[in-house]
Formats: structure tokens, sequence, C-alpha cells
């Protein structure tokens, strides 16, 4: 389906994509995460051929890309990030106008406008001007639009960002019955739910390289203690002096929230029961309120854990 | 940074980009037509018969036929020049629709080349109404007068290629101020629109003589009184250079541009 090897692509002195490979299955939707500046709108870019990599291997669809990249682009679609719709055209002109790009004829389009607009829940838009939609219908006019082409592989680059949930979970259930179809699915994402709702597997990427590989439970299992306790309140450093060194395994703190990484919770719990019990809570003689809630490890957390907690701008 | 100067790759799939331009203008066409042609006709009418009035002939000819000719070229300058300023810049950086088409089995060298032939198409229409004024003028009767069809089509693949290579170097729509002040404006002057370039002072005779411009009318001019121009070579050569070496410009810095 796609194949990425030993691809590097550097601007000036910085390395956008720092050697990566990647291996499309057939049928699987796979994500791509990573802060902003990870390299992964890169990695779309140099599989649609519209960035030449320095060095490198890469294949869609059989086709080597770049030199034979719109060969390629024939069975693939793709929802950027920005719309980049039409504004001049009507939604089922979008449509029409998009699909003589890939060489088909106004007939086979027309034939193809209803059913596309029905999958994107945009039934009785057909002729609406494209400022009358929201931000959703934009998404899914976009999502429609990539699939003119009726394509086998499909790339999305953050496909629900900028959102609210209820546009983004119908974008999440069209996306399933694509899968569903038996498409290929790229997508990037900084969302982590959406990347373990969604994707059969993952690669965590950072600095243009890919730092994490596999399915979403296999990241959380291999790199990750399974229990997390999120601990606040102006006790918490306190409480974590007294007992961290004996009851996690593994600490971090970030803005006012501490995290705890453990195997196992219960010696952790009894501590803060302990605290509970013999102190109570908000009086200043004990260091101040702490709260804290105890939850399964996530996506998240691995997430957290190989890229780091500072902001990316 | 590398620039990619490798001959433009041109293919037939060109031809949907510009069909798109096309659908996007017959939408707008009133508003488009009335900008394109009413302007250069009242603005040939007016000076025509009112500075026309003050003077016997120009070339032997009346001042109006003489600026008929002019506005030919000029009309369409000025219409590819729009075109492949503001609006390939709108689709090119606004609306992102050249990243939604690349996205596509199309490639930028062909989007490059529809958006210039589009421009030119575009001019050409706009050159066709001042000519179709000078034949219901009668200020012409010549069949050579034909010929101004194919001139105006390679004079606004000319000025469509320099605007894209402008367009391909703009931050923003202020940017072309910057061609208009320093490029147009003094082309207009020196070329011979609006009076005799003859007239003017030695030197500025000679730099009118690389501008485009001047070759353009250097050709409709004689269309238009009847005669076959001279050097007509020399003029549609350098016409064709400046359009071609345009083109390739605009590629390379529209590439280095998107491409990346």
């Amino acid at each position: 389906m796609l194949s990425l090897r030993a691809v590097r692509k550097a601007y000036g002195g910085s390395q956008a994509v720092a050697g990566i490979d990647l291996e499309l299955r057939n049928g699987e939707c796979f994500g791509l995460l990573g802060p902003n500046g990870a390299g992964k709108t890169t990695t779309l870019r140099l599989a649609l051929g519209l960035v030449v990599p320095d060095s490198g291997e890469i294949r869609v669809l059989e086709e080597p890309v770049p030199e034979r990249a719109i060969e390629a682009r024939r069975r693939v679609g793709v929802v950027p990030q920005t719309d980049c719709l039409d504004p001049d055209f009507t939604v089922a002109e979008n449509l029409l106008v998009y699909g003589r790009y890939f060489g088909l004829t106004d007939r086979a389009i027309r034939a193809r406008i209803p059913e596309l607009l029905e999958f994107a829940g945009l039934d009785s838009r057909g002729a609406s001007r494209i400022a009358s939609l929201s931000g959703g219908m934009k998404r899914r006019l976009s999502l429609a639009r990539a699939l003119i082409n009726d394509p086998d592989l499909l790339f999305l680059d953050e496909p629900t960002t900028g959102l609210d949930p209820q546009a983004r979970h119908l974008i999440w259930d069209r996306l399933k019955r694509l899968v569903a179809r038996g498409k290929t699915i790229l997508l990037t994402t900084h969302f982590m739910d959406e990347a373990e709702r969604l994707c059969d597997r993952l690669a965590i990427m950072d600095h243009g390289r890919i730092i994490a590989q596999g399915t979403p439970a296999q990241l959380v299992v291999g790199h990750i203690e399974p229990h997390v306790l999120e601990l606040h309140g102006e006790g918490v450093s306190r409480w974590i002096a007294a007992h961290a060194d004996s009851v996690c395994r593994r600490w971090e703190t970030v803005g006012e929230t501490t995290f705890c990484y453990l195997h196992d919770p219960q010696p952790a719990l009894a501590a803060l029961q302990d605290v509970r019990i013999s102190h109570e809570p908000g009086s200043v003689q004990d260091g101040g309120v702490l709260r804290y809630l105890h939850r399964p490890a996530n996506l998240e957390d691995v997430f957290l854990k190989l890229t780091g907690h500072d902001l990316r701008d | 940074m590398s620039l990619d100067l490798s001959p433009p790759r041109v293919s037939l799939r060109f031809a949907q980009v510009w069909r798109r331009n096309l659908l996007v203008w017959r939408k707008l066409m009133l508003p488009s037509v009335l900008g394109n042609l009413a302007d250069p006709t009242l603005y040939m009418l007016g000076l025509g018969f009112g500075i026309g009035a003050l003077m016997p002939s120009v070339d032997g000819v009346s001042y109006i036929t003489f600026l008929a000719a002019g506005t030919v070229c000029y009309t369409t300058m000025n219409s590819a020049t729009f075109e492949a300023l503001y609006s390939a810049f709108s689709r090119m950086q606004v609306q992102r629709t050249w990243d939604a088409i690349m996205n596509a089995p199309i490639g930028l060298d062909d989007i490059v080349f529809a958006e210039m032939c589009w421009a030119a198409a575009k001019s050409m229409l706009s050159g066709m109404a001042i000519l179709l004024l000078i034949w219901l003028l009668g200020l012409s009767h010549s069949p050579l007068t034909l010929w101004l069809i194919p001139l105006t089509l390679l004079v606004g693949l000319a000025f469509a290629a320099m605007a894209l290579v402008i367009t391909a170097l703009a931050p923003n729509y202020d940017f072309f101020m910057y061609y208009f002040s320093l490029l147009v404006t003094p082309m207009v002057l020196l070329s011979g629109v609006f009076y005799p370039a003859s007239t003017l002072p030695q030197l500025l005779q000679q730099i009118g003589g690389g501008l485009p411009l001047h070759h353009a009318i250097s050709l409709a001019r004689p269309l238009v009184y009847g005669r076959v121009p001279d050097g007509i070579l020399l003029h549609a050569g350098v016409l064709a250079c400046y359009a071609l070496v345009g083109f390739y410009l605009a590629v390379v810095l529209v590439r280095r541009r998107l491409l990346k």
C-alpha cells in the first residue's frame, strides 16, 4: 500500500524527517501521532510526491514516488489540514470540478455525487454555497471530495482539528465505515482519543523520527506502567517527599499536577488514605489540600512520556 | 535552498484547471465583463473624441484610430496582468485552490501553465472587445485587423507569464503595487499607447524599445491602419520570449514556494 524506507528531508540545517520507515498494510487505519512540528505533515507531503526526499525510498500503491507521484495520486484521496474548498462553487460543483482533475467524465462524476453527499451527511446541501456550511460540514465535504475517485488509500491530515465533539464523532463514524469497506487510511492527529478509537496501528513521531510503533494497546503496555495517579493541590509536594520513593515507580510534575506511574496502585492508594485519615485536608498545618485521581494508563501517558511535557510551538 | 531548474513538465491535464477558472468566470461573468470592457471602452471614446478634437491627425490618421490600436494592446495587457496577479494569487495563497489541485493527479507545472493560458484567454476577450469597437466605429475596414486576434493571444501570454513571476514572489497583495508603479505604468508611457513614442527623448525611446508593450503596439498599429507591419518576426519573437522566459521563471519560483 504505502512504504517509506530510510526517508530523510532537511530544510536548511534542521531535519524535518530524519530517516523514517513506515509500512502500511492493506485495509488498516494507521495513525501518525506527534506534537506540532514533529514531521507528520512533511511525511504526508513526501508520500504524495509534493516534497522530494533528500534520500530514501517511497512507494505508494506500487508506484515509486516522487517519480510517478501523479500516477500514484490517481488512486489516493487526500483530506488536507485546511479544507481548501472552492468558495466560488456550490457543494456539488466542488465535487464535479475536483472529479475532473482525476480525468473522470462529468457523467461519471454526476452519477457519484448523490452517494457521496449522502455519505457526508450533506444530502440536501448540494446547491449550498461553501460560505453557508459549518466547520464540520466543510470537513465532511473535504472527505467526500477525497472519495470522488474511489481511492484505495486515504490520507487525512488532522481530520478533526477544530471541530466540536458531535462533528468529530460523525467524522470518526465515517472513517470507520471506510475502513470496513476495505480502504486503507493514513491519518495524522494529536488527539490521543482519536488515535485510540480509530487506529489499528500507530507511530509516534518526534523531531522527524518515529520513536514508537505498534497497536494502541501494545504501546500502552510496552511503554508505560498500567496505573496512573494524578495528584494535585497544595499538599502534593509534601506527600511526594514523604511517600513517592517508596510507593511510586516513577513520577513527574507538570504545572500543578504530579503524575505517579505505578504497577501496583495499592500501596500508594493506602498512603493517600492515611493522609486523609490523619489530617483534615485543607488545614494549613498539614501543608494544604491533596486531591487525587486514580486511572488506567492511556495513550496520552505514553505520548507525553515519549515526547515530553514541553510546549511545542 | 536548491532550486528545481528542470524544464516545465506540461501535460493536457492543465485543461481541467483552465476549465475550473472558466466555470468560476461564467458564474461571475457580468461584473467581470463590465470591469474588463466598459473601462477601456470609455477611456478610448472619451480620450479619442475629447483629445482627438484638439489635434487633426497623428500618423496621418484620426487620433481615435491611433489610440484604438494602442488600446487593443493596453487593454489586453491590463486584463492579463490583473488576472495573473490578483486572481492567481487568491487561488494560490488565499483560497489554497492550487494546494487542493496538487493533491489530485495534476502537477504544479500544469497549474501554472493553466493559469497563464487562462489569463491570456480572458485578456484576449478584452482585446477582442476593442477590436469589435474598431469595426463598429468604422475606424478600420482592413481585413488585416483580423491578425489582431492571434496578436492579443500572444500579448496576453507574455503579460500573464510576467505577472505570474511577480505572483510567485509576492508575500501579499500590496506587493503588486511595485510591479505597477515600477514597470507597468512607465511601460505604458514609454510604449506609445496615448502618443507616438517617437515624440520622447532618444534615451526613453531606447528603453521603451525593450519593453513588450512597445513590440505589441508596433504590430497592432500598422494592422489597424491596414498595413503589413515591419519586423514582424522581431516583434513577435520578443513577445514570445517574454512569454517563454516568464513562464519558465514563474514555474521555478512557484516550485520553490509551494513544493517544500
